[in-house]
């Protein structure tokens, strides 16, 4: 795989997560430091501590570093926990569609509360072909705007009906917003989301809450990198595992919301080599179980829920278990083993730690799958009752993989996270159990070799212009998107193309979805 | 009765499993009513025994593609409009409303506009479950004529068919909501409380709010699928039923054809016993078939379900690997007759057989 900068030049990947902060310094193909500190409040202290072991660890000097990737879970906690929230007014171009279900129709009430219910309804809307359904009311955008600026509201979300099959009247209301109220932070739905008008309003929304947060945040990544004297530039990766930069990430903070478990499995497709496989990520609480596809985690087709709030953007399809290094094992009768687990508790409660819950961490001391704490503590554990729990966890694990496969073909199953010594036996289902060096930070390298991309998902009338005129003008739109994005013009390549008939439409209409990616030019 | 805001999600939920697969995803239809309670107060639901037969009923549906509808919503003038222009066709104003169908989005939109409009909705629809077609009802099917039969946008255009027949107001009403964008309200079929009392199927309301329930309550115990079952067998119509399949999804076919999903999808069981179940649809289910041998068939409920959960899961959802329970059901005796059959059965969806109902099957 090329990689930006090449094998000369060092990159660092930075995963901040919401306990832990990895970094890994890598140049080419190989590792060379690796760090975990703990995730602060203001985050930049984390990275710095983390990215400053690294280096010291390799002598490396900061001048040398020619790119810095960052993946964070930090906007999506932020959004759940409702913190830093801004007040956000609502703009939506549908009329005379659409009315009887308002903006925020779905959302919990404690989250209608932290962004306020300032809703703006105007004129505007496409057919699916593209076609005016209604004329954008220029006159009623200028007077919401006004009525925001008197509300003092500092964000605003604007969402057109097919405004992702036809961008043009958000454009023109974000062009009026900007004039009548200048300074404010304005988020435009068809840059976030995809088919489904509730869905892609909700993440705009949710984008549009972040702005205050996003621009602080990103400051403190670019002075955490000064105050290393790290002159490189630095990225931030997004949901579907590929990059985009710190003024993009700044105005489109949501498009992180699952670059964790994303970049995890991109750090595992690469660590193993393979680009079509299963990958387990093994933490303490929870199993991440995602699939493959040429390199890049396959995406999910239902929408999904995040703090409560209905999405439909970019999300890697994941299965989560309640199985990890803490999760509790219970022996009576039936040995069962999660889906509740001590979680960070771990290094008080289990028993190697001189606690009295029996963990999955416990297990695995036993049977000498791992060191930690006092094995002696669990030198009274029954073998018999040791190797039931095992295969519990096997079990577990296996019934995951089954269930996250694509296609009858047994796939290979790349085991990453700390918790990835559990499993110690074949997987049924697994074509072969791969357990690549470094897999403790899958997810920083994830960060650090991530690529940039483009999409085009819209609705094409086959009967009328055929199938191949229709894939090449999606593939072509696609690939000059990825090279907008920032994409090297000669490495980008269309990666996925995905076609949903239309239901209940004659004429052939077709949804298609395209994706081309490609390596970072630097 | 009354369906109030607390009863919507188990309301969607059991129309989403009635919908057999199609109807479209429920939730804008919940959430379109939810406002509108919010806003009128929560209609009045009364049984067909209790309406007047003099009664002007008159059914409210959407005509569409899902896809569409998930991006213009649901306005909800224009269904006001559908109703008011077929009023002013029949020189009768409306005194309660009723669904056409009780499977997906259209059986929750008589209840926002019932809320609205001040009037009742009658427990009783027109076809016990979704179908892709207007004319598949028993209204069609026992003599209550489909025209007059309004179209009406979010621009409060409208547009009246009178056609020949059912399945003529059908095909030139999709040429039109095409034409009108693909997400038109639609206002046909109106008919004295007489009509409804005979051609009407009776209490599908209700069964729908208690299949959800069934399954949400059976969440909390442990087993919603069960649940599910020991609730079908209490009510009038679904009560032969049965699970007839317990496996996972290993290929999926779909292809558009006459403005159409049409497909197949194959279920491989989880017993290690190798039998696989080919589900045939057209939206909805329509045929299941385990390892060559008939099951069940339409019009029958033949509905997917989540193994775990018993949520239902609609023909755009399937996928690879999801696990799932089928269910198969008896539908009410009226839509079982030698026409009814032949309006909705097996023949009237290309399939050339003859419907064997799932009672005689083992």
């Amino acid at each position: 795989m090329a990689l930006p900068g090449g094998p000369e030049h060092m990159r660092i990947g930075v995963d901040v997560g919401g306990t832990n902060t990895d970094a890994v310094l890598m140049a080419g193909h190989q590792v060379v430091a690796w760090s975990k500190s703990p995730t602060t409040a203001d985050v930049s202290t984390g990275i710095q501590n983390a990215i400053q072991s690294i280096l010291s660890d390799s002598g490396v000097s900061p001048k040398d570093i020619s790119v810095v990737m960052i993946g964070t879970t930090h906007f999506t906690n932020a959004f759940v926990e409702r913190k830093h929230l801004l007040e956000v007014g609502v703009l939506r171009l549908a009329l005379p569609a659409a009315r009887g279900i308002p903006p925020l129709a779905d959302w919990p009430e404690e989250m209608k509360r932290a962004i306020g219910e300032h809703i703006f309804d105007v004129s505007g809307s496409y057919q699916y072909d593209g076609r005016t359904n209604s004329a954008l009311d220029e006159a009623a955008v200028a007077a919401a705007a006004d009525e925001m600026v008197r509300r003092g509201l500092k964000s605003v979300a604007i969402t057109g009906v097919f405004s992702h099959v036809k961008p043009d009247m958000e454009l023109r209301a974000g062009e009026i917003v900007a004039e009548r109220a200048p300074g404010v932070s304005i988020s435009l739905s068809h840059r976030i989301g995809r088919l489904g008008m509730l869905e892609r309003e909700n993440a705009t929304v949710m984008n549009a809450c972040l702005a205050d947060l996003s621009t602080r945040v990103v400051r403190s990544f670019g002075e955490a990198l000064q105050r290393l004297k790290i002159d490189a530039p630095f990225f931030v990766s997004q949901n579907d595992g590929t990059l985009m930069s710190g003024a993009t990430v700044q105005k489109y903070p949501v498009l992180t919301f699952a670059s964790g478990p994303t970049n995890s499995m991109r750090g595992a497709a690469y660590l193993s080599g393979l680009k079509n496989a299963i990958v387990a990520d093994i933490g303490g609480t929870t199993t991440d179980v995602g699939v493959l596809v040429n390199g890049f985690p396959r995406e999910s087709s239902v929408t999904v829920d995040i703090g409560g709030v209905r999405t439909n953007f970019r999300m890697p399809d994941i299965l989560s278990v309640g199985l990890g290094g803490g999760s509790i094992v219970r022996t009576g009768g039936a040995v069962s083993v999660g889906p509740d687990s001590v979680g960070f508790e771990l290094i008080r409660q289990a028993r190697v730690f001189g606690g009295d819950v029996l963990t999955a961490s416990d297990i695995a001391v036993a049977a000498g799958l791992a060191e930690m704490g006092d094995k002696s503590r669990v030198s009274d554990l029954a073998p018999d009752l040791v190797s039931r729990a095992l295969a519990a966890i096997q079990f577990k694990v296996a019934e995951a993989v089954d269930r996250m496969r694509t296609s009858a073909e047994a796939l290979p199953l790349i085991l990453v996270g700390g918790g990835a010594v559990l499993v110690s036996g074949a997987v049924p289902g697994a074509a072969e159990i791969v357990r690549p060096e470094y897999a403790a930070v899958a997810n920083a390298i994830g960060a650090a070799i991530a690529q940039v991309s483009g999409e085009v998902d819209r609705v094409f009338a086959y009967a009328e212009i055929g199938r191949d005129t229709a894939l090449g003008a999606a593939s072509a739109e696609a690939i000059e998107q990825a090279v907008a994005a920032g994409a090297a013009r000669q490495t980008v390549q269309v990666i996925d193309v995905e076609e949903v008939p239309l239901a209940y439409v004659p004429g052939g209409a077709v949804r298609l979805r395209v994706r081309a990616v490609g390596d970072l030019v630097h | 009765m009354q369906i109030n805001l607390s009863d919507m999600s188990d309301f969607a939920r059991g129309s989403a499993f009635l919908g057999t697969g199609g109807g479209g995803d429920p939730h804008l239809g919940r959430l379109f009513c939810e406002t509108a309670i919010r806003q009128y107060g929560a209609p009045k639901v009364i049984s067909l025994d209790e309406l007047d037969p003099e009664a002007n009923v008159y059914t409210i549906a959407m005509m569409g593609a899902p896809t569409v509808i998930v991006e213009k919503l649901i306005c909800g003038d224009d269904a006001i409009l559908a109703i008011k222009k077929l009023e002013s066709i029949t020189g009768r104003p409306a005194t309660a409303l009723m669904p056409i169908e009780i499977g997906g989005i259209n059986s929750t939109l008589p209840i926002a506009l019932a809320a609205r409009l001040g009037l009742p909705v009658v427990d009783a629809d027109g076809m016990g479950r979704a179908f892709p077609e207007l004319q598949m009802t028993t209204f069609n099917v026992y003599g209550v004529p489909l025209s007059p039969f309004v179209l009406a946008d979010e621009h409060l255009e409208s547009v009246i068919i009178e056609a020949m027949d059912g399945k003529s107001a059908e095909s030139i009403g999709r040429a039109v909501a095409m034409q009108m964008g693909l997400a038109v309200m639609i206002s046909c079929y109106p008919m004295k409380g007489a009509d409804a009392k005979r051609a009407g199927i009776a209490g599908t309301m209700s069964a729908a709010l208690g299949i959800g329930r069934a399954i949400a309550e059976g969440r909390r115990h442990g087993d919603p699928v069960q649940n599910l079952l020991s609730y079908l067998r209490t009510t009038a119509y679904y009560h032969h039923c049965r699970e007839i399949f317990d496996g996972k999804i290993v290929d999926l076919l779909r292809e558009t054809t006459r403005g159409f999903s049409i497909g197949r999808c194959t279920l491989e069981a989880l017993d290690h016993s190798q039998s696989r179940m080919e589900i045939t649809f057209q939206n909805e289910n329509l045929v299941a078939r385990q390892d060559g041998r008939l099951r069940a068939m339409v019009p029958d409920l033949i509905c997917i379900v989540d193994r775990e959960t018993g949520e239902p899961i609609t023909t755009e959802a399937l996928k690879y690997g999801v696990r799932a329970k089928v269910i198969a059901a008896s539908v009410p005796p009226m839509m079982r007759t030698p026409q009814a059959i032949d309006c909705f059965g097996p023949r009237a969806f290309g399939i050339d057989e003859d419907f064997v109902a799932i009672e005689n099957l083992t």
